[in-house]
């Protein structure tokens, strides 16, 4: 019978690089790079949603605090809020004996926090346009019909923003997993922090980074058709209709 | 297409360049690991010192050759030597087999042995498998001590890897390593001289298993330039005679 972790044994003798020892560095750094970028992702997009409709709402002092966040957060680079977040927070006094230090002390949860507060920003400004760009003749036919601004919103705007922010949102998403290479600056073992902990060990810059970047293009082309699937599935009304 | 082809013009100038013989040097670039006191480190008023820069600007002297310091960041600093980003290593760089079969060193300059150390509270009195069960250790990446962790403690301990020993050591004032290995005279000078009485070295210091821990630190070169190493090597041997070293040795290790 064939024997999976002989040939897996067989396959990896005679190589000092790609030993197991080096294969579950890489396989911690992909558990750990897709953890940290699906987390930030999905609590980025639930944050999102909502401060996209305040963003848009026609009162100043609303939108305009979201705006001050987006502005902070796409303006400055993720390394840097990764930093702050990370060796900034240690600085204010009375921070290892507060409740907040569990969260603290790993380098997950930091580097979490920054992803999702970055991310969050993206997305918000994504999901805006779309809702700015709702058609004008959508939210009359619904104040005709006497919908409350819940109710259109519910019904009416956020379905039809959704839809067209899809496109953009798949690029967010691709962006976030490439920028997500950084975690291994403050001790994490993500993909990028396995292949440079290899390429330490070894003194060889080509097989580590080649086979991480391999990694992260699979993952990329994994986004990629799930996106796909989604906007075949959900803008199907917008393609050129089939004969 | 023009790019292909320039880049493919530079790799027959490196060929050509690697197919001659070790060249002679009017200046050696020497890559060094920023801050790691005492050994290389800035003065407030921002001057490259330390043991290895004052040892190496005498030897360069010594050599007759005008030395430039390149700083590089450690777990690439192996390969920068190979790309010809410098000449030379001298950064606290021990030499064992490892790394014998990448570049080659020079006669070992000065013994360094490695230690634990942790806050004064952490309540253990030698490192081993079962004290540090369950505890962060940290280690600079790609030095041999975090080898040497790697492989003895990897599967009790969680192992925090960092780019600069800087770095590490602001974990360790935040409380979110328990206890770190490094070089013994430099966490000596960073974490037990530096914060009075917070930190304390754990167990002995520690020299063996040779595999790991040995020969010493040495200049690394590449594989070729064995002229170039030769002459530091007599150099040294120089130094050493004529007292030089001696007395830039007592300026960084003095009451030890």
């Amino acid at each position: 019978m064939f024997d999976l972790s002989t040939w897996y044994h067989e396959l990896l003798d005679d190589n000092a690089i790609f030993t197991p020892a080096t294969m579950a560095h890489y396989w911690e750094g992909l558990v750990t790079t897709t953890q940290l970028v699906f987390l930030s992702l999905v609590v980025g997009l639930v944050l999102a949603v909502p401060l996209a409709i305040l963003r848009s709402s026609k009162r100043k002092w609303i939108s305009l605090p979201i705006y001050a966040y987006t502005y902070v957060f796409r303006g400055t680079p993720l390394l840097i809020q990764l930093y702050i977040i990370y060796y900034g927070v240690v600085f204010f006094d009375g921070i290892q004996e507060s409740f907040l230090w569990p969260v603290f002390r790993d380098a997950f949860y930091p580097a979490l926090i920054a992803f999702t507060l970055n991310t969050a920003a993206y997305t918000t400004e994504i999901f805006r346009g779309a809702i700015k760009a709702t058609a004008k003749g959508e939210i009359e036919a619904a104040r005709a019909y006497g919908m409350s601004e819940s109710l259109m919103m519910r019904r009416i705007v956020i379905p039809s923003a959704f839809r067209r922010a899809l496109p953009a949102y798949g690029n967010e998403v691709i962006f976030m997993l490439h920028a997500s290479a950084i975690a291994s600056v403050v001790t994490l073992m993500d993909l990028t922090g396995a292949a440079r902990y290899v390429y330490s060990r070894f003194y060889t810059p080509f097989e580590p980074f080649l086979f991480v970047a391999l990694i992260y293009l699979c993952l990329t082309f994994a986004i990629l058709f799930f996106f796909r699937f989604l906007e075949k599935r959900l803008l199907a009304h917008l393609s050129s209709p089939s004969l | 297409m023009k790019k292909l082809l320039s880049l493919s013009l530079l790799g027959l100038a490196v060929a050509a360049a690697s197919s001659a013989q070790a060249r002679d040097y009017d200046t050696v670039r020497i890559g060094v690991d920023v801050p790691y006191v005492p050994m290389e480190y800035r003065t407030p008023e921002g001057d490259l010192t330390g043991f290895d820069i004052e040892l190496g600007n005498a030897l360069c002297e010594e050599v007759g050759v005008t030395c430039e310091w390149i700083e590089q960041e450690w777990d690439g600093i192996i390969p920068g030597l190979l790309a010809r980003n410098y000449d030379a290593v001298m950064s606290s760089m021990t030499i064992n087999d490892e790394r014998r079969q990448q570049v080659l060193f020079s006669e070992p300059y000065i013994t360094m042995p490695s230690a634990w150390f942790a806050a004064s509270d952490l309540d253990i009195s030698e490192a081993n498998e079962q004290t540090l069960d369950g505890l962060t250790i940290g280690v600079q990446r790609g030095t041999l001590q975090d080898n040497y962790v790697t492989d003895k403690y990897g599967s009790v301990a969680d192992i925090s890897r960092y780019s600069t020993a800087d770095d590490m050591v602001l974990d360790m004032d935040a409380e979110r390593l328990d206890i770190v290995f490094l070089d013994f005279p430099i966490g000596q000078s960073t974490l037990v001289e530096s914060d009075e009485g917070d930190y304390t070295i754990v167990g002995e210091q520690i020299t063996e298993p040779k595999e790991y821990f040995g020969d010493g630190f040495g200049i690394a070169f590449r594989q070729r330039d064995e002229d170039l190493a030769e002459r530091f090597n007599e150099a040294l041997a120089t130094l050493q005679e004529n007292g030089t070293y001696d007395e830039i040795h007592a300026r960084y290790f003095d009451g030890e």
